[in-house]
Formats: C-alpha cells, sequence, structure tokens
C-alpha cells in the first residue's frame, strides 16, 4: 500500500512537473532555420517574424517568456517531455498535429505557391484571381483554381516531405501530375534548377526572400497564392495539451496584436507582405 | 503503440513492396552482365582491359553507394544542356533511371569480384582436361570454367543479393517510393517512427528471409552434380 | 568545372570539406570501436551455453542485417530521444528532458550494423582456434586468464584481421548514411556545397574522392597491422 502511495505521488510530480504555473517563466522554442519566420544571423543571435512577436504576445498577455533554439525533427516529443512550454516555430495548425498537442489561434499564414524557373513555358501562365481562399470558393476563385490545376497537368511538381503542400497536392493533383517528394528543400531547389522537377510547391515565405539573392534569381512565382483547407487555419503557438489555460491567454494576446495592426506590421517588416491572419 | 498508423502502415508500405522488388530485380539483373564481363576483363592479360577493371572495381567498392547515387543524380544536373545535346538527359532527368544506373554499377562492382574469385578456383587440370577432348576456349568456358565458378561463387552472390536488398532504401533519398521513402512519409507525417518501421522491417526481413532460402535451395541442387 | 569554391577560407570550401572529412573519420573510429564492443558481446553469448543468450545475440545479428541500416536511422533519430526518456522514466524514475547529441546517435546507428558484421567475424575467429593449443595450455597448467591472454587472444586477432578490415571499410562508408539526420561529415558538406554553389558534380565528386583517399589509407593502414599481427608466425 505504501508502496503505490508513494508511486503515486511520484506520478502526480511528474504530470504536474510538466505545466505551466502563473509566475513561471514561459519557455519558448523556436527552430531557427526557417527564415524569415525564425533564423540565426550571422552573430548567432535569432531573429525574424516570431522573435518580433513573441515579445509583444507575451507583454500583452503579461508573461514572462524566453526563446530557445531546437530542431525541427522531434520538435513535438520534446515538447511533450518537457524541454520546452511553447513552439513558435512556423508550424501550421493540422488536423493530424492537433491529434498530439494544442494550438493557440493562428497569428499569420502564408499562401502556397507555384514556382518555376524563368526560362519555362508555364512562365508566362497568368490567371485573374492571385489570391484563392480554399475553404469557401466564389465563382473567380473556382475559375482561377480550376485553370491553374489544367496548366499543371502532367507536370513534374517538387515538394517537401511531411508538408501541408504534399497534403495539398495529393487532393488536388495526384492523378494529373508525377508529384515527387524531396527531405530537404536544398535538394528540390537543385532539381528545379536542373528542371527534373517543372514546378515546385512551398509557401512565399520560403520563396519571396529566395528571389531576393544569387540562388533564386532564376525562380518566379507562378498563378495564384493558396491559402486555408488543406493548409489548415494559418501558423500558431503549439502547446501540451494540459496547458489549454495558457494557449488561451496567448489567443486572446493574438487577437488583440492583430487588431491593432501589430502583426501586420511585423509580418510586413520581414516578409515584404501583410501575412497576418484576420 | 497507436494501432490506426498500425493498420494504416501496412497497406502503404505492402504498395511500395512491388518497388522495392523492381530495384532489387532490375539492377541484379543488368549488374551481373556487367560483373561477368569485368570479371573478364580483370583476368585478362591485357593492361588495356584489367586496368580498367581494377579501376571500376576499387572506385566502386571503396566509396559509399549514397555519394554515388548524389553524384550521378544530382551531379548530372550540373551538366543538363551538354546531357541534352547528345540525348542523355531524356535518361538521367528520370530519378528511375538514376537510381538503377546506381545500383547497377556498385552490384556489378562486387559481384565482378565473386565471379573473379570463383573462376580462379576452377582447377586448371578440369581445363586441361576439355582441351584434351577437344574443347574450343569459348566451349571451355561455357561448360566448364562458367558453371563450376557460378557454384563456387553462389554463397558468395547470396550474400550480395540481401546487401543489395538493403541499398535499395537508399533510392529513397532521390525521391524514389521504394518501402523506405513510404516508411520516412508515415513516420513523419504522425510523428511516430516506432509503428511504421515494426512493418517495413518485417517486409525487409521476409523479403531477406525467402531470398536466403532460395539461396539455399539453389545451393543444394548444384552441390549434387558433383557427387 | 570552377575550382576555386574548393579553395580554404571563407569563399572556399576546402575548409568544410577538411573538417568533414575529419567528422567522417571520428565517426568512423567510434562506431566501429562500439561495434567491435559489441560483437565481443554477442560472440560471448552466441558462444555461450544458455539457449536465451544464444537467442538474443541471434536475434541482434539477424535483424540488424537484415534491414537497410537508414531504416536503422531513422528509428533512432526520431525515436531515440522518446526510447530513451521513457525508459529513464520506467527504470530510473527520472523524468526530465534528455537529448541524445546527433554524433552520439550517428555512432550508435553505424556502431549496430557494425557490430552485427564484427560478431560474425570474431566468431568465425573463435572457432578456428585449434583446440589443441587450448587444451597444450591446459596440461602445461594456465589458468583461464593466462590462457586467455596467451593463447586465445593473440590467435583471435590473427583470424580475425582480415575480416575486421573488411568490416572497417564497410564502416567507413556507412557513415555516410548518418548525412541523413544532418551531422556535418563529408557527404553532408558536399550536399550543403553542392545546394549553395548549383554545382552538384564538382561537390558530390569531391566527396567521392575523399572516401576514396580514406579507403586507400586504410589499405595501407591495414597491410601494416597485420603485418604486426603476424609477426613470428612462418609463412610458407
Amino acid at each position: 500500500m505504501k508502496k503505490t502511495l508513494a508511486s503515486a505521488a511520484i506520478a502526480a510530480t511528474i504530470l504536474l512537473s510538466n505545466t505551466v504555473f502563473a509566475g513561471d517563466v514561459v519557455r519558448i522554442a523556436t527552430e531557427g532555420a526557417y527564415p524569415p519566420w525564425n533564423a540565426l544571423n550571422s552573430a548567432g543571435q535569432l531573429e525574424g517574424f516570431e522573435i518580433d512577436l513573441y515579445k509583444d504576445l507575451c507583454e500583452r498577455a503579461k508573461l514572462e517568456c524566453s526563446m530557445e533554439q531546437t530542431a525541427w525533427d522531434g520538435i513535438i516529443p520534446s515538447l511533450q517531455a518537457g524541454k520546452f512550454d511553447v513552439i513558435m516555430a512556423g508550424m501550421s495548425i493540422t488536423d493530424k498535429r492537433k491529434k498530439k498537442i494544442t494550438f493557440s489561434r493562428s497569428y499569420a499564414s502564408s499562401p502556397a505557391v507555384f514556382v518555376v524557373n524563368k526560362d519555362s513555358e508555364l512562365a508566362s501562365f497568368i490567371v485573374a484571381a492571385d489570391k484563392i481562399s480554399l475553404a469557401e470558393l466564389d465563382a473567380g476563385e473556382k475559375t482561377a483554381l480550376d485553370a491553374t490545376l489544367a496548366a499543371l497537368k502532367g507536370k513534374n511538381i517538387g515538394v517537401q516531405k511531411g508538408t501541408i503542400h504534399l497534403n495539398f497536392l495529393k487532393e488536388y493533383l495526384k492523378d494529373d501530375a508525377t508529384i515527387r517528394t524531396y527531405a530537404t528543400q536544398e535538394q528540390l531547389d537543385l532539381d528545379l534548377q536542373s528542371g527534373r522537377v517543372d514546378v515546385a510547391f512551398a509557401a512565399m515565405s520560403y520563396w519571396h526572400p529566395l528571389f531576393q539573392k544569387e540562388e533564386g534569381e532564376d525562380f518566379m512565382a507562378i498563378g495564384p497564392g493558396f491559402s486555408e483547407g488543406p493548409f489548415g487555419e494559418g501558423v500558431g503557438l503549439g502547446l501540451r495539451k494540459d496547458d489549454q489555460v495558457l494557449a488561451d491567454k496567448f489567443s486572446v494576446a493574438i487577437n488583440a496584436a492583430i487588431e491593432d495592426g501589430t502583426v501586420s506590421k511585423i509580418a510586413t517588416k520581414w516578409f515584404g507582405f501583410d501575412a497576418s491572419t484576420k | 503503440m497507436d494501432i490506426d498508423i498500425i493498420k494504416e502502415s501496412i497497406p502503404a508500405i505492402a504498395q511500395a513492396l512491388p518497388v522495392t522488388l523492381a530495384l532489387v530485380s532490375i539492377s541484379l539483373f543488368f549488374g551481373f552482365f556487367l560483373a561477368v564481363i569485368v570479371a573478364l576483363g580483370r583476368l585478362s592479360q591485357h593492361s588495356l582491359l584489367n586496368k580498367p577493371a581494377y579501376l571500376f572495381v576499387y572506385i566502386f567498392r571503396s566509396t559509399p553507394l549514397l555519394i554515388q547515387m548524389f553524384l550521378i543524380y544530382y551531379g548530372s544536373g550540373q551538366f543538363r544542356d551538354e546531357l541534352d545535346a547528345v540525348g542523355l538527359w531524356y535518361f538521367f532527368k528520370e530519378p528511375w533511371f538514376c537510381a538503377i544506373l546506381s545500383l547497377t554499377l556498385n552490384t556489378g562492382a562486387y559481384t565482378s569480384e565473386i565471379i573473379r574469385g570463383g573462376i580462379l578456383s576452377v582447377s586448371v587440370g578440369l581445363l586441361e582436361a576439355g582441351k584434351a577432348c577437344g574443347m574450343n576456349a569459348l566451349q571451355l568456358f561455357k561448360r566448364i570454367t562458367f558453371p563450376l565458378a557460378m557454384r563456387q561463387a553462389l554463397p558468395g552472390y547470396g550474400n550480395e543479393v540481401i546487401l543489395m536488398v538493403k541499398s535499395t532504401s537508399l533510392a529513397s533519398t532521390i525521391t524514389i517510393m521504394d518501402m523506405t521513402g513510404v516508411y520516412k512519409e508515415i513516420a513523419s507525417e504522425y510523428f511516430s517512427p516506432f509503428e511504421p518501421i515494426i512493418i517495413a522491417g518485417s517486409f525487409y526481413l521476409l523479403l531477406n528471409y525467402i531470398i536466403t532460402i532460395l539461396i539455399g535451395k539453389a545451393e543444394k541442387k548444384y552441390a549434387l552434380v558433383t557427387r | 568545372m570552377d575550382l576555386t569554391i574548393l579553395s580554404w577560407g571563407a569563399n572556399g570550401w576546402g575548409d568544410e570539406f577538411f573538417y568533414g572529412t575529419l567528422m567522417t573519420i571520428s565517426v568512423a573510429i567510434c562506431s566501429f570501436g562500439f561495434g567491435i564492443v559489441l560483437a565481443v558481446g554477442a560472440t560471448t553469448m552466441k558462444l555461450s551455453s544458455y539457449k536465451s543468450l544464444q537467442a538474443l545475440a541471434n536475434g541482434y545479428t539477424t535483424i540488424v542485417r537484415g534491414i537497410p541500416e537508414l531504416l536503422v536511422i531513422y528509428l533512432v533519430f526520431y525515436g531515440g530521444n522518446t526510447l530513451l526518456m521513457s525508459v529513464a522514466k520506467g527504470v530510473f524514475n527520472y523524468s526530465d528532458y534528455i537529448e541524445l547529441p546527433v554524433f552520439l546517435m550517428g555512432v550508435v546507428c553505424i556502431g549496430l550494423s557494425s557490430g552485427a558484421y564484427s560478431t560474425e567475424v570474431i566468431r568465425g575467429a573463435v572457432l578456428a582456434v585449434p583446440t589443441g593449443t587450448i587444451e597444450a595450455a591446459k596440461a602445461v597448467g594456465m589458468n583461464t586468464a593466462t590462457r586467455f591472454r596467451r593463447i586465445l587472444f593473440p590467435q583471435v586477432v590473427r583470424y580475425a584481421l582480415p575480416g575486421l578490415g573488411n568490416v572497417w571499410q564497410l564502416t567507413l562508408k556507412e557513415t555516410s548514411l548518418i548525412s541523413v539526420i544532418g551531422l556535418a561529415e563529408i557527404v553532408r558538406i558536399a550536399q550543403i556545397g553542392a545546394g549553395s554553389e548549383k554545382q552538384p558534380f564538382t561537390f558530390f565528386l569531391t566527396g567521392l574522392i575523399l572516401f576514396l583517399i580514406l579507403a586507400s589509407l586504410s589499405d595501407k593502414g591495414y597491410l601494416s597491422i597485420e603485418k604486426w599481427a603476424n609477426r613470428g608466425v612462418r609463412s610458407s
């Protein structure tokens, strides 16, 4: 009996030790390798959209926060194990991830775009709409979507593994195009360069800064930017399921920061476009 | 353990089994012919034949398959225009072609050493007996050297086949969705590496078990001939 | 092909490749060593008279030699921390966060595979020792420790050397697989360079040549070790 009580007490402390209490420092983790969301600068310090934003959010929620860097692979298990309390690493809110962790409301979303080589025959492809929300299509968006899908028919499309972009391609182009998946974005870029894939698909927030650099000067985006539907509700903070209270606190802060235009201001600074979610 | 992930893994990985089988069988098929040619080249007296053969075997046996594959796949992209001009880009553009090419070259190098060992093991007396019966060089090779060398090489070749099954997993790094490619996709989608590896691992083990049995049977069958 | 990108310094990749090569060598040496330790354990188990120990060692070599190394690496990389923490929690009641460094994970993966091959080599070498020499040692009154040190060990080393030479070359090549989990060894450096300079052929060829150099150095080293081990053995 004594033994069961003791182990129950230990079990309770283990459970409790993983929950965040008021007054504790909230440990936020980011990847530091996903510019311009979060990245290490040449001085070895974290910088980016999310680094500016977390400071604002914590101030609004009256929380004391710290930020650390961690690897993207295994970021969810590390959260669950209690290495840190919050993931803020450009993580999209998806149903599969929701099974493991809970999310705050979304603070930003980057439209997904198709990118080609400038000498590609697709380079001149134009549609009327420049944004398509997949959740509820109006007539114009429907026409633009169909035109884009038709243009991509029979093409080789490259995409990174384990991403929401792959989910989109599986849903809309599975039978009409050849989908190639890559472990890293740099491998995909090499194959786009050599023409092994005709089109690459990823977030605008990745492409936009790349286009300004030498490595990306031959690439260009075509067609509309896609959001919602398989892209989920945008990017949010990831927390342990038993930290719902903290998640709600952050959601309230995000609401306020979006309403007074702070998020949109920080987003424009880092992305060159307003990525905040209304 | 999440039963749902296991349930989803089984059909997904089973669907990729033919991909793995195709990679193994096609590369082994071409690799075997390459190996015979290279082995004969190495045993030749002409340095114009044995030097290049030696170099080929040395390079492919002492460097990792992964970098050979990357060199052929991503490396060929650097010479896209040149390859296009001679009509080869049509082939190098395809991940399948690059995977089969690198696996074939790799197994060709390893198998040639196994076959060379087999040929060297054929006793001179048998060849002399063949000559005495009036066989010409081609007949000697076809009727005596080759069958005896193959029998000697069989156990070593069995190991090579199993190594090839494992090697094909590297094709997943150049976008081919074989069993390892599908494993990686499921594991990263669910953030659970444990459940799908039970399935993928079992498939590989089963495949290698069947190969071991088949090779064992073949060894038994050809061993009888000598009695 | 522009070879200035392979020069030393801030604009070239020469220094990166140099450190990548050192990393490859370190991973190979540590994995090979870890593999030998595993192999000695597994051999002892295989040659013991306990059925359960034999089965355990046989299971290890069969599984590791039967499934692709890449799968093992993905498993350890994505699942190693979770597994380690649940063991720590279950056995030691330790619930803080533990993280294995990538280097260690790499050594564990490559070592597991290297060990399985070394097991077969060492087992073969032990069985090759003529029983007569052991009996003779017993007859002159050597105790177990002396027998091991003077009779068994030197012979096993000599018989195992050619096989272990092969395992070393295999281990060296297998370190390349660690690149998929981001450890900055030769292949990973070649990948990063290929991506940022857009010259994949130049970079992967450089990596290939570095492996060729390592392999031929290993051949040389192996020959001198074999000479040392066979000192005092009459050559026919």
